[in-house]
């Protein structure tokens, strides 16, 4: 199957507007069942990948306003196929776990079209494809947010997308001011970005333009300061919104820095190392200062999934295969913990209506199997070793200790201040005796709720043993970016810290 | 004694009349079918005038490129045929939103739909002439054909509309008419290519720099009442909510297609000649007005007068590319009014559905926001299309006005403006905002008691109307690519 990108995308946009049809009593499984079937292809690119080629596989070209240079342009590499999958699962997880009752045929539905611009962001390699996509994504989350969210969700759900509208409207000039560049250096419109990356830029230029695209990229990761959307929109979306977020959405972000920025601006990225580690590493300390103080569980893994976004953020700027690779990984483990983390917020959330960890107290005795996954995903998420969290962010400080080794002690606190979040959260909630009457009578974790999370528990114990199958085609993929960013970059410190360097190829 | 004139037939050149000529012979059909016969069913009139544009329309696409008739009075070129194209295709739709299930008054006048033949006459000479005292005759007759429409919906509000419309028009005509005295006394001239041959030497000569520049203000300022540039806005907002719902949106598409083909034809020569000040004024026209109209549209508790200053908005956003003088600029103008005519007129329409005679939950408006509170529940179809409509104005791909967006603000930045650009862009995100309040109104709020059904006004018409608008709305991806190349060729034959 040449064109099983495009069947990746559209599927699920059929399936939505088949959705209208099926009667409401039903729609549960069809849901499950459309998300089930393109998780399933998403498996099957896994398996049609070839995993030793670095470049752009099951490439599609068709011309769409071929006078403009807009073209419907499709590819994946190492780097997007596994987010690819990662999207598929956890849209077919947050369907299982779903919980809401209220119109939940336009749940499904949305979250069909939602799956739709997710799984077209990290397929197009035409920048206005991609934009599309990228833009579209904010509506039926809008929807999702403002229609089955708390109390003050409408204020969260315009939030949300205004702060990300325009953000992105500054990078789409940065988009528009490339594709000229191109225009009247080649005679020819063109938003491809293979043909972007041959384009070398003046170093004046790519620090503008690094910037416009850090702006919509840095607003969507949430990055310092730009993350006071992220909060509101955690703390009033449903938990299948949040899940979503945290684990697919909010990596658009940190995707388009190593789709975009990177490659395209080399030079600049590297200038800007300083500032950019600089944010993310307040981001990561000032964040984690924040979750601890919350009283929201959810609140708490929201502050923690912006805290670790900073990570990824290092892991990229680091400009070398290790960091690169390690953030990539860092994404998908980051996607499946605090999607769990989320999902199990909302499993209390959905007995006692409430998420206040004050409201708590000793579940480990009166919710055993809800406690132990608990505590291994708030493991996973504190990185210990043999879990998912650990070899991410491991791999993202290894390769930035080379570029600064101070900036990456500082931003390795990340892991203590988690500890000591996750671990109070934890303490809080589920140890110690069992004071509320309302707490004696809880629910362990039913049927559903443990098949949505049983096969995430059994993905983080799995990838953090064995990460091998993912990291390699992730790798070869890095590679053959940061020799080409290498390549590509002029100015001599550039070319210094972009390293390609010879130890690294013999050591393997 | 004076020699007799004689005029050859051939060098009249009336085929590049023939567009006017049939839509002309069109109303005056529909007066004549009047006076010999009584009490027809207003059907008939609609069906008629579509017909007759539909003819205007095949004889437009038949006109060949860059001719001139009538003593070079009319002249036929690229961005003439382009927009009266535009001109016809927003009147074949605007027509049909009469056959309401509801009675309204002007409907029950033939002489509604021939003066309205006329009015799109009229638009059709405004845009198909270099001359100043035509493009001001063709001003003329649509401006009053309009007044009188507006009036003929017979409540207090839209005769306080007609009138209140009236007198600033007559005050831009003076202006019109002051701003093509002081070019013809620089000049000497009211052809504008011979205008701008004559500026061209006098460019120069000391002193006179002022009277170029004030001919230049003049029009500008008959061109800002006409197109409703900030500060020359004050009627918009009042002369949209007191007309009916389609007419506001034909308000809101037609007659600023045709002013701003005049602009193009007028200050184009102007900053073609580079004179910069002329250029300055009117990116900081457009800049007042995107803005500033943005942050009124954001306060409005009425959904049309939200959309008549959300469409000012969109005006000063086209008038910024229209200084930049380039071929891509000219032709986003007419593909960002191409798409947004079905957009907004779209979005009219659905108020138009709505639309009651005599409403009871509010004191003052027809469209509060609150009327359509919970529209989802009630009527899923409608808020789905209304939402398109509102997105695709937010300009949030893959709906249209995304790519006409994309391409003005692309336009922007090849010609360098790039702080224009980001102005451009911020100010969609600011009008994000107030689209989107409609679209959180319809889905997120429960429905208020009392709204009861929405959709009163709804026929049969209406919905293909709508649907064609919401259709064209939503694939416009695929339309794309032929309309700008088309548009591109016009553009580029007229010389821009």
């Amino acid at each position: 199957m040449e064109n099983i990108l495009s069947v990746l995308v559209f599927f699920p946009l059929v399936a939505a507007l088949l959705g209208f049809v099926v009667h409401e009593k039903s729609i549960r499984v069809y849901g499950i069942s459309v998300a089930a079937i393109e998780f399933i292809l998403s498996l099957w690119l896994w398996f049609a990948f070839d995993t030793s080629n670095g470049g752009f596989q099951f490439i599609e070209f068709i011309p769409l306003i071929s006078d403009f240079g807009i073209n419907y342009y499709l590819g994946v590499d190492g780097i997007s196929l596994f987010i690819i999958i990662m999207a598929t699962l956890m849209t077919l997880i947050g369907v299982i776990g779903l919980s809401v009752v209220k119109d939940l045929k336009n749940m499904i539905i949305t979250l069909l079209f939602l799956e739709v611009a997710m799984i077209g962001v990290f397929v197009s390699l035409d920048a206005i494809v991609f934009y599309l996509f990228w833009e579209f994504s904010l509506v039926p989350m809008l929807y999702i947010i403002g229609a089955w969210g708390g109390e003050k969700r409408v204020y969260a759900a315009i939030k949300f997308f205004l702060y990300t509208f325009a953000g992105s409207l500054i990078m789409l000039i940065g988009m528009l001011y490339v594709a000229y560049v191109y225009h009247s250096v080649s005679g020819v419109w063109s938003f491809a970005l293979t043909d972007w990356y041959a384009l070398v830029l003046p170093l004046s230029v790519q620090k503008w333009l690094f910037w416009a695209f850090f702006l919509g990229f840095a607003i969507k990761v949430p990055m310092f300061p730009f993350h006071t959307w992220l909060p509101y929109a955690h703390g009033q979306a449903p938990t299948v919104g949040s899940v979503i977020l945290a684990a697919v959405l909010l990596k658009m972000g940190s995707y388009g820095f190593v789709r975009f920025s990177l490659p395209m601006f080399p030079d600049a990225s590297v200038a800007y190392i300083t500032p950019v580690a600089i944010i993310a590493i307040v981001m990561i300390i000032y964040t984690a200062m924040v979750a601890y103080a919350q009283e929201d569980m959810k609140q708490v893994v929201a502050y923690s999934s912006v805290s670790h976004m900073g990570v990824i953020v290092i892991g990229t700027f680091a400009m070398n295969a290790e960091g690169i690779t390690g953030s990539i990984f860092q994404m998908l483990s980051h996607g499946i913990v605090s999607g769990a983390l989320f999902l199990l917020v909302g499993v209390i959330y959905d007995r006692r209506h409430t998420k206040l960890m004050s409201e708590f107290g000793g579940l480990a005795s009166v919710m055993p199997k809800f406690a132990v996954i608990f505590g291994i995903m708030l493991m996973a998420s504190v990185g210990l070793p043999l879990t998912i969290g650990f070899i991410g962010e491991y791999l993202s400080l290894a390769g930035f200790f080379k570029v600064s080794p101070v900036m990456t002690l500082l931003a390795g606190t990340s892991i203590i201040l988690g500890a000591v979040y996750m671990l109070s959260l934890y303490k809080k909630s589920f140890f110690g005796p069992v004071v509320k009457e309302e707490n004696k009578n809880l629910k362990d974790l039913d049927k559903k709720e443990l098949g949505a999370l049983v096969p995430l528990v059994a993905i983080v114990i799995w990838l953090g043993i064995y990460p091998k199958p993912v990291l390699v085609p992730i790798d070869n993929s890095v590679k053959a970016l940061v020799s080409f960013m290498h390549e590509k970059a002029k100015t001599p410190e550039a070319k210094a810290i972009i390293k390609v360097s010879k130890s690294n190829k013999e050591a393997e | 004694m004076l020699q007799p004139i004689s005029v050859s037939m051939a060098s009249l050149n009336l085929a590049t009349l023939a567009p006017m000529l049939v839509v002309v012979g069109g109303a005056l059909l529909i007066l004549l079918i009047d006076l010999l016969k009584k009490n027809m069913d207003k059907t008939l009139y609609v069906m008629l005038a579509i017909l007759v544009l539909f003819v205007d329309f095949g004889a437009t696409l038949s006109l060949s490129v860059n001719e001139r008739g009538f003593f070079d009075i009319v002249l036929v070129d690229g961005i003439s045929i382009l927009s009266q194209l535009l001109i016809l295709v927003a009147s074949m739709l605007f027509i049909p939103l009469s056959l309401t299930t509801s009675r309204f008054h002007e409907y029950s006048y033939p002489e509604f739909f021939s003066l309205f033949l006329f009015m799109v006459a009229g638009f059709q000479f405004m845009v198909a002439s270099d001359n100043l005292i035509m493009i001001f005759i063709g001003l003329e007759t649509a401006s009053l054909a309009l007044y009188t429409i507006i009036a003929m919906h017979n409540t207090e509000a839209s005769l306080e509309a007609s009138i209140k419309y009236f007198t600033m028009g007559a005050m831009a005509a003076g202006f019109y008419v002051m701003g093509a005295a002081a070019i013809y006394a620089v000049s000497g001239s009211i052809e504008l290519y011979d205008v701008a041959k004559v500026f061209q030497v006098r460019m120069d000569e000391p002193g006179i720099y002022i009277p170029i520049v004030g001919g230049a203000v003049l029009m500008l300022i008959a061109i800002g009442f006409k197109v409703s540039l900030i500060p020359f806005h004050t009627w918009t907002p009042d002369v949209y909510e007191g007309s009916s719902a389609p007419m506001a949106g034909y308000m809101s598409i037609v007659p600023k297609i045709s002013m701003m083909v005049v602009a193009i034809r007028i200050l184009g020569f102007y900053i073609d000649l580079g004179i910069d000040s002329v250029r300055m004024l009117v990116i900081a026209l457009a800049v007042i007005t995107m803005t500033l109209a943005n942050m009124m549209a954001i306060v409005q508790a009425d959904v049309k007068r939200m959309l008549a200053y959300s469409s000012m908005s969109h005006a000063g956003f086209v008038m910024a590319a229209l200084a930049l003088d380039t071929t891509k600029a000219y032709s986003s103008i007419f593909l960002y009014y191409g798409l947004f005519l079905f957009t907004n007129l779209g979005a009219f329409a659905m108020l138009w559905i709505s639309r009651r005679k005599n409403p009871n939950y509010h004191e003052r408006y027809h469209h509060p926001y609150s009327k359509f509170a919970g529209l989802i529940h009630s009527a899923p179809m409608g808020a789905v299309i209304m939402a398109i409509f509102m997105l695709s104005l937010t300009g949030v791909p893959p709906f249209s006005l995304f790519w006409g967006k994309l391409y003005v603000i692309s336009a922007t930045v090849d010609a360098g403006y790039i702080w224009l650009a980001v102005i451009m862009g911020l100010n969609s995100a600011v009008a994000a905002f107030y689209y989107l309040k409609l679209v959180v109104y319809m889905f997120l709020k429960p429905p208020v008691s009392g709204a009861a059904e929405i959709a009163v006004n709804k026929s049969k018409p209406l919905v293909v109307i709508v649907g064609i608008a919401a259709l064209v709305t939503t694939l416009s991806v695929f339309i794309i690519q032929p309309l700008l190349s088309y548009i591109s060729y016009m553009v580029s034959v007229s010389g821009y």
